[in-house]
């Protein structure tokens, strides 16, 4: 963009005055319609978290629900369709409306600030991605209290989800739920790259780049590859159910594995999806508290990158009794098992930063703490499902039941939850009560133990998946009794955590800007940060600057102080390049992600909301693009 | 082995001589001849019998399940080393003493170094691991689907939410059609070809072998050997929509000469019906609609879309292992089978008490 000769730039203002002067510039307009228009990835991803931790609740009541159920041999407390439903909806909840949106929600908030920018790339698109999870979510909740919920599993196999199987709307509603988080987590995953290629600070070069931020690049580039396969497959199905195809029909030609290769070749990577986002915050979190930086920085980052490789040409070991030849089945064994090689390196990485590093035992410590002996465990129960023999027992078993509840909420909500505590005073410029938190973790530890090692072995002595009840005589009551007393013990965990936050927002110890001396440019603003992020763009010269240059960053100057501005750098040496203006609130993302909405539900009951639902998405989208040119443009 | 509650349960005790509790103690190593026996005895008869460990692939009757559970115990050694070893380490690097505390960035430039080498040696070390486990793996995998020459061949197709049994033989005299008890001759290979007549199920007996899916459009097959006569308890494993939870089976391994007359009983047709009541539960089973979906051989009932029930009396449980067979359970699920297995595809029929004792009477008698 070219320079206008009298362009108030900020190396012309003091310190008071550029602050005061970004902020205008950059603030979110006051009001209800100033909330909705707001581009500041700041809001948008506070916003994410919080709706990502609503559905968390959600979903976690359920899974009470179900463990009540499961007490006892022959309870009436849900019925055989309840149940079914709030398996579904949990596994959904979970894994489509909790654990990729968080993930996403903390790199929406945290990357930009990490890298040194004053917002993400593309942050209509930012905003527009948060209401398409919103709408979506609250969609398949309605259609849930509305008794529509679906009831035919997260996987949704064919033909069971077939009209004639399934002919109620459920199936459809579920399918189109998977449409909306597909755009959502798309539009994120490309904001992502984008602003970790182009929008770094000064000097940070790829070798200097945050492990989250990395872990952040990586989970992106999986949602890139793995979230089209699952848009393929769920749009078949719905095509199928509404217009009479028969891509899934085996009398006709089709063939229900087909559903089962697209699902999983989207459905392992989505581990890993939730996966690695973990391992960037226990990276982050392990160095400020073991006090020195990981160690190992290249064999992590290439661990991460391996891992998400490895991720994609493992997904046969979800299908090892669906009477696949032999042999494949035993190279994808070997594969499925090769993963545990980058995961092993990592976790040796962190136990040697913490055997050489000086541990400080804050919360968010102990969440890493927890992490590692809980997904190690989760891992290597990983390694038996990968083989053939041993999954052709424990497959759809409550072994894996408890396997990957180790893997996920080992490897993924222990990460976050300590992310929560390492971040908060970030967010809300308020610390988290230290006590509630040990508390909370003592809890959740000793609670997510108890209700699924039990599982294991309930797995083994043969109890099925997804059964909602059983008899007395099958000797799996004491084992379901104790694992439904640990659920409501971890459950209680997060009603502490919610009280934390609750009470720690009032009344919590003000932060300041780096409470934990952490080493990353976060920490580098104030807390919680201004609108405009940082008032100068901080220049790195080291892989921790905040531990390098303790005393002052240095800056660079000569961006424009009265338009909305970020600074493109190089993408592999993050040389500056070229100034670039970042757009303005708008109402447009929120009109667009309405009018797709209306087109989706109107799709699920008739196939005309194609033809009718068209014209207002392309109204808003023209709306949204509407060149408006930069001021001096017109003058 | 029982399928269902308490009372049941309790009978079989009596009948074995042996309390719930002892039952179990019955089921080790040492007591397998008394229990070979008493089961052999038993095998007939009803109610059949058998113990604890009935679902559980921890404890293998088969030649299959045995392999597999050899496999899976040196995985478990192998795991519970490493997370033992992590967790020490862990606790170690955590307890102990350190220098106090100096600058974040004065790094011990020999530890780095030597931590370095340390790590790339675990990690070749996980690799061969790995690789190790891959092949006693790939190992284990030959030997549990190895296929044998010879082997009595069966057909089972799932459906929502039971499973039909064909033993198909050269001869149509020889072939007959069965619902939910799968028999079978110890020491003798048997092959099941698994197919679906709608959504995907998984067949599964973990005492004998390992599961496999039954999908529609495609044929499955899986082979396994029982080492002992016994009753095994089988259940569907893939998510088959409302009942899956009561999609269960049993597998009745009998010594060969007893499958034998076993197989010649089962070859013939249904016993015509010994008095009155019996034959007026006959015909009303035809104008209450029930031999719409039910088939009973040399009968004019030849339903196809339920459970054959030419020899429903001989079975242990109706409903696919969802009750035991007695008079009073087939009346309930007779009167109402909503009740029983909601959203199943029995329809309750409407039925004078005095009509639903005939057709009980009726059905008790096809042995």
């Amino acid at each position: 963009m070219a320079a206008e000769p009298n362009e108030l730039r900020d190396d012309v203002l003091n310190g008071l005055q550029l602050s005061t002067q970004l902020e205008r510039v950059w603030r979110t307009p006051s009001g209800l319609v100033g909330a909705l228009m707001s581009v500041d990835h700041k809001v948008v991803g506070r916003r994410y978290i919080l709706t990502a931790f609503a559905f968390l609740l959600l979903g976690g009541i359920l899974a009470v629900l179900m463990r009540i159920q499961l007490a006892g041999p022959e309870k009436t407390f849900l019925s055989a369709d309840k149940y079914n439903q709030v398996f579904t909806m949990h596994g959904s909840t979970m894994m489509f409306l909790f654990a990729v949106p968080v993930m996403e929600a903390f790199a929406v908030y945290l990357v930009p600030l990490m890298v040194g920018t004053r917002n993400i790339a593309f942050p209509r698109l930012n905003a527009f991605s948060y209401w398409m999870f919103l709408f979506g979510g609250c969609f398949l909740w309605t259609s849930f209290l509305f008794n529509v919920g679906p009831d035919v599993g997260w996987f949704s196999y064919v033909p069971l989800s077939s009209l004639q199987f399934t002919p109620t709307k459920r199936a459809d509603v579920w399918a189109q739920m998977i449409t909306f988080t597909e755009v959502a987590a798309l539009a994120v995953a490309v904001e992502i790259v984008v602003t970790v290629f182009k929008l770094r600070a000064p000097g940070m070069t790829l070798d200097r780049i945050p492990l989250f931020v990395w872990a952040m690049l990586v989970t992106a580039f999986l949602v890139m590859f793995a979230m089209p396969s699952i848009m393929v497959a769920s749009t078949s199905l719905i095509l199928d159910r509404l217009v009479n195809t028969r891509f899934y029909d085996s009398s006709s030609g089709g063939h229900p594995l087909l559903w089962q290769h697209l699902f999983w070749f989207f459905g392992h990577p989505e581990v890993y999806i939730i996966f690695i986002p973990g391992t960037g915050m226990v990276s982050a979190i392990l160095a400020t508290f073991a006090r020195r930086p990981v160690i190992g920085y290249p064999v992590v980052i290439l661990s991460l990158i391996a891992t998400g490789f490895l991720s994609f040409g493992l997904w046969v070991h979800h299908m090892f009794v669906t009477g696949l030849p032999q042999l494949g089945a035993a190279l994808f064994t070997a594969s499925s098992m090769l993963i545990a090689v980058p995961s092993g390196l990592q976790i040796f990485c962190w136990l040697a930063t913490l055997w050489d590093g000086r541990p400080v035992y804050r919360t968010p410590l102990l969440f890493v703490i927890g992490f590692i002996v809980i997904f190690v465990l989760g891992g290597l129960s990983g390694v038996m499902v990968a083989s053939v023999p041993i999954d052709t027992q424990v497959h759809d078993t409550y072994f894996v039941v408890a396997h990957f509840h180790y893997v996920l909420i080992g490897g993924a909500v222990f990460p976050l939850v300590g992310a929560v505590y390492y971040w908060f005073p970030k967010i809300a410029g308020r610390m988290l009560s230290e006590r509630l938190g040990r508390w909370n973790f003592w809890l959740a530890f000793i609670g997510f133990n108890v209700a699924f090692f039990p599982m294991h072995i309930l797995g083994l002595i043969g109890m099925p998946r997804r059964v909602y009840t059983y008899t007395a005589d099958m000797d799996w009551a004491h084992l379901n009794l104790v694992s439904s007393g640990g659920a409501l013990v971890f459950a209680f965990s997060f009603a502490l955590l919610l009280a934390n936050v609750v009470y720690s927002l009032r009344k919590g110890a003000l932060a300041g800007d780096n409470p934990w001396d952490a080493s990353t440019l976060e920490w580098a603003t104030s807390s919680p940060p201004p609108p405009q992020n940082f008032d100068r763009i901080p220049v790195v010269k080291h892989r921790d600057p905040l531990w390098a240059d303790s005393e002052s960053l240095p800056v660079v100057a000569g961006l424009s102080a009265e338009r909305r501005e970020v600074l493109l750098t190089s993408l592999a040496e993050a040389e500056p390049q070229i100034r670039e203006a970042s757009p303005e609130p708008s109402i447009w993302p929120l009109l667009a992600a309405i009018a797709t909405t209306i087109f989706f539900i109107g799709s699920i009951f008739t196939p005309w909301a194609v033809l009718w639902g068209t014209p207002p998405m392309a109204v808003t989208l023209i709306g949204w693009f509407w060149p408006t040119g930069s001021k001096e443009d017109e003058e | 082995m029982s399928f269902v509650g308490q009372p049941f349960r309790l009978r079989i005790g009596t009948f074995v001589g042996l309390t719930g509790s002892a039952c179990e103690a019955e089921c080790d190593k040492t007591s397998m001849q008394v229990r070979v026996q008493r089961v052999l005895v038993l095998c007939m008869t009803w109610p059949l019998a058998a113990c604890a460990g009935q679902q559980s692939a921890l404890d293998p009757q088969g030649l299959q399940s045995e392999q597999i559970r050899h496999t899976l115990f040196l995985f478990l050694i192998v795991a519970a080393i490493v997370w033992t070893a992590v967790v020490i380490v862990l606790g170690v690097g955590l307890l102990r003493r350190k220098r106090a505390a100096d600058q974040p960035l004065d790094l011990h430039q020999p530890f780095e170094r030597r931590s370095g080498r340390v790590i790339l040696a675990l990690g070749i070390a996980t690799t061969v691991v790995v690789l190790g486990l891959s092949l006693v793996s790939y190992a284990g995998q030959r030997t549990v689907f190895a296929k044998d020459e010879k082997t009595h061949t069966l057909k089972i197709i799932g459906h929502q939410w039971w499973w039909e049994v064909r033993y198909e033989a050269d001869s149509p005299h020889q072939s007959f059609v069965t619902a939910n008890e799968i028999r079978i001759p110890t020491g003798q290979p048997v092959k099941v070809e698994l197919e679906s007549a709608d959504v995907i199920h998984s067949f599964w007996v973990p005492s004998l072998t390992g599961k496999m899916d039954l999908i529609p459009g495609q044929k499955n097959e899986l082979q396994f050997t029982a080492k002992n006569a016994g009753i095994y308890r089988g259940q569907c494993a893939e998510f088959c929509g409302i009942q899956h939870a009561h999609m269960a089976f049993a597998v009745i391994a009998m010594s060969p000469d007893e499958f034998g007359r076993w197989r010649d009983h089962e070859n013939q047709s249904a016993s015509n019906p010994a008095d009155q009541l019996g034959k007026q539960g006959e015909a009303l089973f035809r104008a209450r609609g029930c031999a719409l979906c039910h088939n009973i051989s040399g009968t004019l009932a030849g339903g196809q879309l339920g459970p054959d029930l030419t020899h429903i009396g001989s079975r242990t449980t109706i409903a696919a292992g969802t009750l035991p067979n007695t008079p009073a359970t087939l009346g309930a699920w007779i009167a109402d089978p909503q009740h029983i297995k909601p959203g199943n595809l029995m329809p309750k029929m409407p039925l004078q008490s005095d009509e639903l004792i005939a057709i009980i009477h009726y059905l008790e008698q096809l042995k």
